[in-house]
């Protein structure tokens, strides 16, 4: 029983990740990009570390207080990477509208004209 | 001296975490206590001439465990669901490729740094927007993936979130 809700979310996770690798063909340019391999594989990760989670706490419980260990430490792992994602994915995406990587076929466009304003 | 204070407790509490399971005081052995306590100091005093540096002044109000509770509310609930939510909806996207990208201007209107950093990171998390840059009044330029107002309002492109932030850090 354990078992299958573990295959579960190792299963979504996997979902997850193949379609954030499948967006770096399917979408355009960077911006993009960083959408599906940013984040999608971030979500994915979660899955599959609460797979990882799922499986230390059901062994601290049936007996090995041990494994409470893995628990313990995937639970910071998971944090860490929730708060250091975004600050990547907005970091990459910032630096490659400064050095002069424009949106393909973006329907809108504010950030030109903050840029000229600044110039000014 | 309360940055110092404050410093050590959390840089403690986070080693003790990392060596839960080490020996029999308590859950802990001896020898990791000493270390943890001894490193410590020593990443207390490392940000302490940190703040110096930078002429900060620190902001205690985040102390107040009301707000932790907000934010693990949030983190779970709202901040989760919209995840979800998101994330199907760009995985359509991938397997479609109906895209209409375009950089967005919104204004969340939050007080001060961290709160606008924290409705940033937020929105980064959620696939389909990407924080791209922040100006000095607060404003925050969003790559959205399929742009369907061009003059978005706040909750077009993140629900709830600053109400929810403002809650915690305001």
């Amino acid at each position: 029983m354990i078992m299958l809700i573990i295959y579960i979310l190792l299963a979504i996770g996997i979902i997850f990740q193949i379609l954030g690798v499948l967006s770096l063909y399917r979408f355009p340019d960077v911006y993009t990009r960083l959408h599906g391999t940013a984040k999608c594989t971030t979500f994915g990760s979660i899955f599959i570390y609460l797979a990882v989670i799922v499986y230390g706490a059901w062994f601290a419980f049936s007996g090995n207080p041990e494994y409470a260990v893995l628990s313990i430490h995937t639970i910071i792992i998971m944090v860490l990477l929730l708060v250091t994602n975004p600050t990547g994915a907005h970091a990459i995406a910032r630096a490659a509208y400064r050095s002069g990587i424009m949106p393909k076929g973006a329907v809108v466009d504010m950030l030109k004209t903050k840029d000229k304003v600044a110039r000014k | 001296m309360t940055v110092l204070a404050i410093a050590f407790i959390f840089s403690f509490l986070f080693y003790l975490v990392l060596t839960a399971g080490s020996g029999k005081v308590l859950v802990w052995s001896i020898e990791e206590i000493c270390f943890g306590i001894i490193f410590s100091i020593l990443t207390a005093i490392l940000v302490k001439k940190l703040w110096l540096s930078v002429g900060a002044k620190p902001d205690l109000r985040i102390l107040n465990p009301k707000r932790w509770a907000f934010f693990l509310i949030y983190a779970i609930g709202p901040l989760f669901f919209e995840i979800t939510k998101a994330n199907f909806d760009v995985a359509c996207r991938v397997i479609t490729g109906k895209i209409r990208p375009g950089i967005v201007k919104i204004s969340p209107g939050m007080k001060t740094d961290f709160g606008t950093m924290m409705v940033a990171n937020s929105i980064t998390l959620t696939p389909r927007t990407l924080a791209v840059d922040v100006d000095d009044k607060g404003n925050i330029y969003v790559h959205w993936i399929f742009v369907k107002i061009k003059e978005p309002r706040v909750e077009d492109i993140c629900s709830s979130f600053p109400k929810w932030i403002k809650r915690i850090v305001e």
